[in-house]
């Protein structure tokens, strides 16, 4: 690969890369979303009952 | 229109009054100016350019006008009487105004010392470099004063006031250097005279969001 | 930069009208993420296959295809969060806070992407990571400096609505500030760094222009794809946080 080759290369990984991180933290805030929510749940659930 | 205007000459003049008797800012902001200068001629190599010299002082212009600015609001905050300004019944623009005046006042005060002390320690000034720096006052004045309103209610506000400032000011130090060292000063003279414009119209459009709760 | 388009995949008005994030929002994403993958790849691909190679950068010219379109991209986002910030202190409607706010994120994002993509072009192309010269860097990390401080505004400031006023002037004053940057950087260029470094050439062919646009339409739908789904997350959390304060 020429040089050239190689820079236009890592310009477009940079791209993908800040996409996929960009997935990856929306991933993980989701997983932290539904805890959230099933511990809010829980907790309503206790009231209703309790 | 002759209410507006009296009640932006009372802001005004309640704050250089408060100031010439309690001398808080002013001197140590022409302290803090020649101590600057004093810095950057150690700051500067054997045979540095006086355009190097010249640009220094812009930086020394900018970092007396933070200084000043971040006491700004200080004198009402530890009062409370930023409330009692907000509530009275006048237009809010008329505070930021009024504040605005004094901040250019205090900025032209610091430099009578200020550039006849660069004149001595480096080299004399063009009259492009003074109408540059008159302009740049007004500018730094204008959004200094509603960026210092902004920080007040921020926990950190002596941090955030430059980080907010400086990117802002970037356009009116490339002005100044350019009006102080080019060869036809007028086109930098005039791009500060727009900046002045919009910065202003902005700043006194939306103190009022800025300073209401 | 004049082929900039406002013709936006589905930008205005977007992003749920109301708080219960429903069927319509949940279509407006699919529909934003299919048309982002389909732009974006098909630009690409015509980018490479299709548009020929610059006479006189050669094949390193290839990384215009998303440096400029990524650059255009966070102005967009910058203009779209100030328009969001206007409505905000038109109206007063408290979710507009969390739109522009998103929309500056966006912003941020992609001017960073400017930056490093901006900076591997100039390194091939000049063999330095950073040149003064080129208007285009400077101007992006003059505005990157601008909004990296309206986050340290919002994460200093405590909630309510002097922090979502005191943010909304804030965005104003960095659109304000793109024009003024821009005729500013271009001045300086006369008489203190001389601008010897230039990328686009005056005239693009039709097929290069065509490729361009397609990427361009493609990173404005990406854009926009991850500013609704990032929106959906900030407003889910918003909910949350309400719903556990009402259980408490």
């Amino acid at each position: 690969m020429t040089a050239s080759e190689k820079y236009v290369t890592a310009a477009y990984l940079v791209l993908l890369g800040a996409v996929l991180v960009y997935v990856l933290i929306i991933a993980l805030k989701v997983g932290r979303l539904e805890q959230e929510l099933a511990d809010l749940t829980r907790t309503a659930k206790e009231k209703r009952g309790g | 229109m002759s209410g507006y205007a009296a009640d932006v000459a009372a802001l005004a003049r309640k704050d250089l009054l408060l100031e010439l008797r309690s001398r808080d800012t002013l001197p140590a902001m022409l302290l803090f100016v020649v101590s600057a200068l004093t810095v950057f001629h150690f700051a500067l190599p054997a045979g540095s350019s006086a355009r190097a010299e010249t640009g220094l002082l812009w930086i020394a212009i900018v970092f007396t006008a933070l200084l000043g600015l971040g006491r700004a609001f200080s004198a009402e905050r530890e009062q409370g009487a930023l409330d009692g300004l907000v509530l009275a019944p006048c237009d809010r623009s008329v505070i930021w105004l009024g504040k605005t005046i004094g901040v250019t006042a205090f900025l032209v005060l610091a430099e009578l010392v200020a550039l006849p002390a660069f004149a001595l320690f480096f080299h004399p000034l063009s009259w492009e470099l003074l109408a540059a720096v008159a302009l740049a006052d007004v500018g730094i004045a204008a959004i200094g004063t509603l960026l210092a309103a902004m920080a007040a209610a921020s926990r950190a506000r002596e941090l955030i006031l430059p980080l907010m400032f400086l990117p802002l000011v970037i356009p009116v130090v490339i002005g100044g250097v350019g009006a102080s060292v080019a060869a036809n000063a007028g086109s930098f003279l005039g791009f500060l005279g727009l900046y002045d414009a919009v910065f202003a119209i902005l700043c006194w459009a939306s103190f009022e969001y800025v300073v209401t709760e | 930069m004049s082929t900039w388009s406002r013709n936006r995949n589905g930008r205005a008005g977007k992003a749920g009208t109301t708080s219960d994030v429903g069927v319509a929002s949940e279509r407006l994403a699919a529909v934003l993420a299919a048309a982002a993958t389909g732009l974006l790849i098909g630009g690409l691909a015509l980018a490479f296959f299709w548009a020929p190679e610059d006479a006189d950068q050669g094949f390193s010219q290839k990384i215009f295809y998303i440096h400029v379109p990524i650059a255009l991209t966070a102005y967009a986002c910058f203009a779209f969060g100030a328009w969001k910030a206007v409505r905000l202190l038109w109206t007063g409607e408290r979710r507009y806070d969390l739109e522009s706010y998103t929309a500056i994120h966006m912003g941020v994002i992609f001017g960073l992407l400017t930056l490093v993509t901006g900076s591997i072009w100039a390194k091939v192309s000049w063999g330095q990571w950073w040149t003064w010269g080129e208007r285009q860097l400077v101007l992006f990390l003059i505005l990157f400096l601008f909004y990296s401080s309206y986050f340290m505004l919002r994460y200093s400031t405590d909630p309510g609505p002097r922090r979502e006023r005191n943010s909304a002037v804030y965005a104003l004053f960095g659109v304000v500030l793109i024009p003024v940057s821009f005729l500013a950087v271009r001045i300086a260029g006369t008489i203190l760094h001389p601008t010897i470094f230039t990328h686009t050439g005056a005239n693009l062919p039709g097929t290069m222009l065509v490729s361009f646009c397609v990427c361009l339409a493609g990173m404005l739908a990406l854009a926009a794809t991850l500013y609704h789904v990032e929106l959906a997350g900030k407003r889910i959390d918003a909910s949350l946080r309400e719903l556990r304060e009402l259980l408490a």
